[in-house]
């Protein structure tokens, strides 16, 4: 297995396929971790992590802070309105003031695109991507892989069809680049005023049909309709919406046997999925919560732990 | 005072004097040019290799005095226009106060005035308070001494109040120029849609944005058979639509900016807030048009959109951070490098674009050529010199500059406006 180099975790663009497997890979060894009695390893002792949200989060900035207390690092949470940003400082400054306490990493998610590169740029800590804009959630897009893996033993050769607000999807756009990357097939649907442009490029298919995408696909990502996507006048209704790009059972009748229903969360029952679906047979989501904080353990180890006493500490 | 040239090849926007020419100038003019002047001057420079052409005229510029003052001062851009090589600058309206009155475009005059490096022609907003509600008092601001007036930084969106600015600013004999951008279409973007936006998470802005209102404004100046004035036109379709209009006798001249001629979209990947800018920098394929929109004469002149913003207010994030590039001190190397050197244009071409045609646009008739009896606005300049900008050689307020650590090729020399040395490197 290839060894870890990188110091920050900007964004799947900057990993190679090589670097993903060997996140996944160490995941599995955490997600252990998280079974026991005792939920608890020694490997970032001494070790000072920052959660620095620009944005609201619940599961996200709680998984962080599992699975880095599950390491025994020390955690601290900042967010938005408790920050003195609004008091005329730059993000840059206030980061910079983070990093004079000597912090050994920084959890960023910030509601524009680029903040976690730029802070990565100017300053010492690990910058970790929690979401940046509409950009890239790599811990997502990980965990979502993670999941994939662990259910179907494979992700290479998969289809997977991502349904929803593509345009304004930060998991949707992580998804892509590392689905690709490690050989799935992606094609993604909604509708034409949420597809962004040119997203072929980006090597997807696009389909503005749901029941194809069920009768196709190994894995459905469903991502959550934003209510103000209907104020920006994106979307004619919700109703509309869940009419046509929802899923109910009944519309899974032509669905693989083996299909995996997953929703970063959190979840808009009746819209984008119904409650029958969220719960049923093929849904992941719950599971998909739970890799996230193995996953979310991985990161952290490989990016802040010492090396050399890597085996023993996981074992 | 005077002053005498020695050994100048002149270049106009007709052509590259073969033999080397002394310029004589005396009080602000220029005097005589001959191929060996005797008479004595104050002082002499020797622009032995290097070539002599006309100050260059920049129609679009922000000064941000009054108002913000930690960006840029009427002295401070004053110094970097100079530095740059130009002699004539317009600034835009969108100051705070707006330029919407002749007693904001007295203070201004008479401040440049006073620093004395180039000189500055206010434009003056087309509405009142640049709320697209009344017309300013253009008869007036006229008098004053603005040459245009333009809302720069938004366009005038409703089509009716437009066309009696069209009408009226016709017969108090002033040009608009236009920002062309519909803003819903616009809709909060930060840089253009294509694949980078996707692929970056950015809000997009479609380019429909600006050339719908482009198509709309060349369809009313049609109709009220006046003239318009287009501000950086940054689109390939944009260069179809102005082509198009002028093959059909409407009156629309049009500008573009050095970064919209040098920058794709893909420096946007940076996520440099310096690379943010309105227009947004676009494709490849905009890149090119603009190019040959400049060279086949469908784009009249280069103006630099020179818009100083301060450290702090650039070191926000990408969506916060607030629109503009500065320009006056990248804008030659950039042509010479992207056009001249690229056999894109030749120099009397660059001439035609950085002097002549801008100050035939504004209606300034003793500018623009280096004649005996015209304005001895003049700068000399190595066209050959490759050089770096550095930051620290930034004149102006502001260093937001995406150009920061890339070599040039051309360097100003000397600038002379009304026959004083504004400039000398």
């Amino acid at each position: 297995m290839s060894e870890w180099i990188k110091h920050d975790l900007l964004d799947l663009q900057n990993l190679s396929k090589e670097e993903i497997e060997l996140i996944l890979e160490t995941a599995k060894s955490f997600k252990e971790v998280s079974s026991r009695d005792v939920k608890k390893v020694p490997a970032l002792r001494g070790k000072t992590v920052v959660m620095l949200f620009f944005e609201n989060s619940t599961r996200t900035r709680m998984s962080f802070e599992l699975a880095a207390k599950r390491l025994s690092a020390d955690t601290i949470n900042i967010a938005i309105s408790s920050s003195s940003l609004s008091k005329g400082e730059t993000i840059l400054d206030t980061a910079r003031n983070i990093e004079a306490m000597n912090v050994d990493a920084i959890i960023v998610r910030h509601p524009t695109a680029g903040v976690p590169k730029i802070l990565s740029e100017n300053l010492g800590p690990s910058i970790i991507n929690a979401g940046d804009g509409c950009r890239s959630h790599p811990t997502q897009a990980l965990l979502d892989m993670f999941t994939i893996k662990e259910k179907l033993g494979k992700i290479e050769g998969l289809e997977v069809g991502i349904v929803g607000d593509i345009a304004h999807s930060r998991v949707a756009r992580s998804n892509i680049c590392g689905l690709n990357k490690l050989g799935a097939k992606v094609t993604v649907c909604g509708p034409a005023t949420l597809i962004p442009s040119d997203i072929e490029k980006l090597g997807v298919k696009v389909s503005h049909d749901v029941d194809e995408i069920i009768k196709n696909s190994d894995v459905i990502m469903l991502l959550r309709i934003q209510k103000e996507r209907q104020e920006d006048k994106f979307l004619p209704s919700i109703r509309e919406y869940a009419k046509v790009f929802g899923i109910n059972k009944n519309r899974l009748k032509n669905a693989k046997k083996d299909l995996l229903i997953m929703h970063p969360g959190p979840t808009n029952r009746g819209v984008e999925l119904s409650a029958e679906v969220a719960d049923g047979e093929y849904s992941v989501i719950l599971d998909q919560v739970t890799n996230g904080v193995a996953v979310r353990m991985a990161i952290l180890y490989l990016l802040l732990g010492t090396k050399e006493i890597k085996t023993e500490e996981v074992s | 005072m005077s002053l005498l040239i020695k050994n100048a090849i002149i270049v106009s926007f007709k052509n590259i004097s073969k033999e080397k020419q002394d310029i004589l100038i005396e009080k602000g003019l220029i005097k005589k040019i001959g191929t060996s002047i005797k008479e004595k001057a104050a002082k002499t420079i020797d622009a032995k290799g290097k070539i002599v052409m006309p100050g260059f005229i920049d129609l679009h510029s922000h000064l941000r005095e009054p108002g913000r003052e930690d960006k840029e001062t009427i002295e401070t851009g004053s110094l970097a226009a100079a530095k740059g090589g130009f002699t004539t600058i317009m600034c835009m309206a969108n100051t705070n106060p707006v330029i919407d009155n002749c007693m904001i475009v007295e203070s201004i005059i008479k401040e440049a005035k006073r620093v004395g490096l180039v000189n500055v022609i206010p434009v003056g907003a087309i509405t009142r308070g640049l709320n697209s509600e009344e017309l300013t008092d253009m008869v007036e601001l006229k008098s004053a001494g603005c040459l245009a007036l333009s809302d720069d930084g938004r366009s005038v969106l409703n089509s009716n109040l437009m066309r009696l600015a069209l009408q009226y600013s016709s017969m108090a004999e002033i040009l608009l120029i236009e920002h062309c951008e519909d803003d819903f279409l616009s809709s909060g973007g930060m840089m253009n849609e294509g694949y980078n936006s996707t692929l970056l998470g950015i809000k997009p802005d479609p380019g429909v944005s600006e050339t719908v209102i482009l198509a709309r404004d060349i369809e009313l100046v049609n109709y009220t058979k006046t003239k318009i004035h287009f501000a950086h036109i940054s689109l390939k379709r944009s260069t179809e639509l102005i082509k198009n209009a002028k093959k059909s006798g409407i009156n629309v001249t049009a500008e573009a900016c050095p970064h919209h001629f040098t920058l794709t979209d893909d420096a946007v990947k940076s996520f440099d807030t310096s690379t943010k800018v309105k227009p947004p920098l676009r494709s490849k394929e905009d890149v090119d048009a603009i190019k040959q929109a400049l060279s086949d004469g469908t784009i009249d002149c280069i103006s630099t959109d020179h818009a100083p913003h301060s450290k702090e207010d650039k070191e926000a994030d990408f969506d916060n951070a607030p629109f503009g590039m500065i320009g006056f001190e990248t804008a030659l190397g950039l042509a010479i490098k992207e056009l001249v050197d690229a056999k894109v244009i030749a120099l009397p071409k660059l001439v035609e674009l950085m002097s002549k045609n801008p100050a035939g646009i504004i209606g300034l008739k003793n500018k623009g050529d280096i004649k005996e009896g015209m304005d001895a606005d003049i700068v000399i300049v190595d066209d050959k010199k490759d050089w770096e900008f550095k930051k620290e050689d930034i004149a102006s307020k502001s260093k937001n500059s995406p150009f920061i650590g890339m070599m040039l090729k051309g360097e100003v020399q000397t600038t002379i406006c009304a026959g004083k040395i504004t400039y000398q490197k």
